[in-house]
């Protein structure tokens, strides 16, 4: 857009083209706030650098709805909850801080259990169901596919639970990272199979 | 949408002057947040947010003029970064001098990129005179402001 401004006026508005970042951070906050306090922020979200790389956050008013890994790609995992949720999505930090420094607790062995309250709305039928199930599992324990299957009520949806993992929309807070394969091998992960190893080596220190 | 924010925040300060521009940013975003579900799929979200922001700045313009006149120092020599606090005096002088549908047509076109159509539907009239009035805004300016920069400046 402003390729097609012709030299002249772009001579003319020099003073006002330049990036004003600070500028663009205040409003943005400002904006944050303005829309949280009329009930219109529906999804708030921020980025957290942990050991297992950059996750993307975000929370309705009800929880956090969503726990993105890099790989997974942050533009879209935001545009879903734009398409699912709510296209009122803001960086909005303030949200998100119980979760994050739950996370950050967890990361450095001080947190065993998340405490954050959960919006699961993107999980639905018996893959709600697994994600309720997962909950469960305590800390440093794994259970089999299978396990978690009969557990949920459907003792031969085996291969649905391991949809229902893959799909997890809050990775890490729900546990699918303790649901390995009954030979003993780590199985999938959204995040990829490397961070589900790095995630049980964390929790069997 | 939070991607044109920085168009919307040049189109302020060159509208309603850097004084009052983030608080039209602000109100036009907020405004903008509240009736985004309703906005058609495939619209144009650039032309929309300047059209909020257009109605913003008639509002802010109408407060404006029930408020006793604020006049602040102006900067000696013209900033180059846009920030209100070193925003160039003189641009902002030259802009505010011009009739509102020529600032309007001037920012809407050169710094919101903006079709002239587009700009007729927002500021109503014809296309022909949303052309006209941004050449003539720029025009004006030409004299009024990049004139005495090339002076100051030496050139």
């Amino acid at each position: 857009m402003m390729a097609t401004m012709e030299p002249e006026a772009r001579r003319l508005f020099e003073p006002l083209t330049a990036q004003d970042e600070q500028a663009s951070a205040r409003l943005h906050a400002r904006l944050a706030a303005a829309a949280a306090a009329d009930g219109i922020l529906d999804v708030a979200y921020r980025t957290v650098d942990t050991p297992l790389g950059t996750l993307l956050l975000a929370a309705t008013e009800q929880g956090v709805v969503r726990v993105a890994y890099a790989s997974q790609g942050h533009d879209a995992a935001l545009a879903q909850l734009a398409e699912l949720v709510s296209p009122r999505i803001l960086n909005a930090p303030g949200r998100l801080d119980g979760v994050t420094r739950q996370l950050d607790e967890y990361f450095a062995h001080r947190r065993r259990v998340f405490d954050v309250p959960l919006d699961l709305r993107l999980s639905k039928g018996f893959r709600r169901s697994v994600l309720a199930h997962l909950l469960e599992i305590p800390y440093g324990v794994t259970e089999s596919y299978a396990q978690v299957a009969t557990a949920a009520g459907r003792p031969r949806a085996v291969r649905a639970v391991g949809t229902a993992c893959a799909t997890n929309p809050v990775p890490i807070v729900v546990p699918c990272h303790r649901v390995v394969r009954s030979d003993g091998s780590f199985g999938g992960y959204a995040g990829g199979p490397d961070a589900k190893q790095s995630l049980l080596l964390l929790e069997a220190a | 949408m939070a991607d044109f924010g920085p168009m919307v925040l040049r189109v302020c300060r060159a509208v309603v002057g850097p004084d009052e521009a983030e608080d039209a940013w602000s109100e036009t975003f907020l405004a903008a947040l509240k009736a985004y579900p309703e906005l058609d799929e495939g619209a144009n979200v650039e032309a929309w947010l300047v059209t909020i922001a257009h109605r913003k700045a008639i509002d802010a313009t109408r407060a404006a003029a029930r408020r006793p006149l604020a006049v602040g120092s102006l900067p000696e020599r013209p900033a180059r970064t846009g920030r209100p606090e070193d925003w160039d005096g003189d641009l902002w002088a030259a802009l505010a001098a011009l009739p509102p549908k020529q600032r309007a047509a001037v920012a809407y076109h050169h710094l919101a990129g903006l079709p002239y159509a587009q700009i007729a539907a927002i500021t109503g009239g014809s296309t022909d005179a949303a052309r006209r009035a941004a050449a003539d805004g720029i025009r004006t300016l030409r004299v009024t402001y990049l004139a005495r920069t090339r002076e100051r400046e030496g050139r």
